[in-house]
């Protein structure tokens, strides 16, 4: 097994930053470093109003995603159950829905808290109906998670129809970090908080993950940990769909791939897995502004793509790769 | 002392546990024998707040099992279930070093680094600490499961079935390994084991379970006896003295 070093990070975080050095320089507004260093007022308003806060949206999406993915499927027990395989993301798009209809699109307050509230019942209701499953298979229990966020997503489709909607959910559930300007993405520091809260409870998560005796026996308040975790995972999830909408696969392929390498304790996996998300969703969206420049993909169809094959990858060469 | 007061657990109208009063005395090993059903497992995840019972009180060292703050316990007795189906990729030495979660929380002293090595060492798991625990025999991650609950340090432990998935050799080893912890650091050991001979040679007391009930108690030479075995197992079982042990036969 590798063991995480210190040098691991400090690649891990040197390559972020040269990325993301990289990825204030590309759009399709001139900007360029001699502006900036001449202090042309125009490019530093560039830097300032967008490219800098897509730079920390994308860094704290990317982050609280594959933190949130870790922490639930490691408290479920099970490699496949992430919020995007839990329903708790189509829980929390149709939380936004519910409430652009009760009050308006712009009221971005109540749209977060309708989404929080939607991912945490959403998210409780899926796992009181996996305590009554009689199966308890590897695969049958994210597909099941996966039933339930389409009979969910279903529902908000509907919903949406009937009030003329289709449009605006359109946009919200494809993930897109060009539209977040200054003033526009500062509720993720949110979801950036809660995933540093996260790390304080890595021992924790990570002796709940053992099962239910294993935690009572070494003292841990087993269901108040495991509540603890899921109310994390849905509250990341919320605050990510609520201002750049669904970003697919994060939450499912970083911390598969990051404790393949590095094993579950969480006190490694955990910062592992947030270097590796923002690299690898910075990363994506890099991609998609470059692709078809000055045009730009989504980077949900980005992470879709990439996400989809490395997926495969993972389920095809799972069992040598110790992933059961 | 672990006191066991009327406790009664029913599952339905089944009732697995029928108002068991116990105690066991501080040190020494004392074994659980029962058969099949009996309601061993029960009484022992009723001791150490596992399960709650639906009636009757269990108190360790006076502390009330179901009132007395997890992490408290977690430092005066130690559990170790029968069935452990862990998920989680861990180390042996990860998971060993979780034993001193009690004591330390996550930020592990030298000392804890010291304990742990010993309990690695203990168990004979030096050339597997760094191995995964999936990538381990059954018989391999059971040791590292008890070498956890040795590393936890605590005055009371109380194991099911440790002998499970272990060869010949390395079940002899774990009853020796246990009596030492009873006899070299004075801890108090419960065990729940199905051979009877493993419980003849290496406990000073054993208590006998039937249909939820605790039907005798006492020391090694008052409970090896035919009449009582038969009472317990329904089984005819000759009790012989074989190099200073009885011995039950029962395999014709």
């Amino acid at each position: 097994m590798t063991r995480l070093r210190a040098w691991h990070l400090v690649a891990g975080t040197a390559a972020l930053a040269v990325l993301a050095a990289w990825s204030l320089f590309v759009g399709v507004s001139d900007l360029t470093l001699a502006g900036l260093l001449d202090g042309r007022p125009d490019d530093v308003r560039v830097l300032v109003e967008s490219r800098l806060p897509r730079l920390v949206a994308i860094l704290l999406a990317g982050t609280a995603m594959s933190v949130a993915g870790l922490v639930m499927m490691h408290l479920v027990g099970n490699r496949f159950v992430t919020p995007s395989t839990a329903g708790t993301t189509e829980s929390a798009t149709f939380g936004v829905l519910v409430a652009t209809l009760l009050a308006g699109g712009e009221a971005l307050i109540v749209k977060m808290a309708m989404a929080v509230a939607f991912a945490l019942l959403g998210t409780f209701f899926f796992m009181a109906v996996l305590r009554r499953l009689t199966f308890r298979d590897m695969m049958l229990v994210p597909l099941a998670g996966i039933m339930f966020g389409g009979v969910i997503g279903a529902a908000t489709m509907f919903v949406a129809y009937r009030a003329d909607l289709l449009q605006s959910l359109g946009a919200w559930t494809a993930g897109d970090f060009s539209g977040v300007l200054r003033g526009r993405y500062e509720l993720l520091w949110i979801a950036g908080a809660v995933t540093v809260l996260g790390y304080l409870y890595a021992d924790r998560f990570t002796v709940a993950g053992l099962g239910r005796s294993f935690a009572i026996n070494l003292g841990v308040r087993y269901d108040r940990v495991v509540n603890t975790g899921l109310v994390l995972a849905a509250v990341i999830t919320a605050v990510v769909v609520v201002t750049v909408g669904e970003v697919p696969f994060v939450s499912l392929i970083v911390p598969n791939l990051v404790t393949m390498a590095l094993g579950d304790n969480l006190r490694y996996a955990l910062p592992a897995t947030a270097l590796t998300g923002a690299l690898f969703v910075l990363l994506c969206d890099i991609l998609g502004r470059v692709v078809r420049f000055p045009y730009e993909i989504p980077v949900s169809t980005v992470l879709g793509v990439i996400g989809s094959a490395v997926f495969l990858t993972l389920l095809g060469g799972g069992k040598r790769m110790g992933l059961r | 002392m672990i006191e066991i007061k009327d406790v009664t657990k029913r599952y339905g109208d089944t009732t697995v546990v029928d108002r068991v009063s116990l105690t066991i005395r501080p040190g020494g090993v004392t074994s659980v024998i029962g058969a099949n059903g009996a309601g061993k497992s029960t009484l022992l995840s009723i001791i150490s707040r596992l399960i709650p019972a639906d009636a009757g009180t269990v108190t360790v060292d006076g502390l009330d099992v179901a009132t007395t703050p997890g992490e408290l316990l977690a430092r005066r007795l130690a559990v170790l279930r029968q069935d452990n189906h862990m998920s989680v990729r861990l180390t042996v030495r990860e998971l060993v070093a979780f034993g001193r979660f009690p004591h330390s929380g996550g930020r592990l002293t030298a000392r804890d680094h010291e304990l742990v090595d010993e309990a690695i060492g203990y168990f004979e798991l030096d050339g597997l600490a760094d191995r995964h625990l999936d990538q381990l025999s059954g018989g391999q991650r059971q040791r590292a499961y008890v070498a956890m609950v040795l590393c936890q340090d605590t005055d009371y432990v109380l194991l099911d079935e440790p002998l499970n998935n272990l060869d010949m050799r390395h079940a002899v080893h774990m009853m020796r390994r246990v009596r030492r912890m009873a006899d070299d650091f004075g801890k108090t050991v419960v065990l729940v084991v199905h051979d009877i001979n493993f419980a003849s040679c290496h406990s000073d007391t054993i208590v006998a379970m039937r249909d939820g009930a605790v039907i005798a108690q006492g020391s090694t030479a008052e409970m090896m006896r035919p009449e009582l075995l038969r009472e317990v197992y329904d089984l005819d079982i000759g009790v012989h003295e074989i190099g200073g042990s009885r011995i039950g036969v029962y395999f014709s």
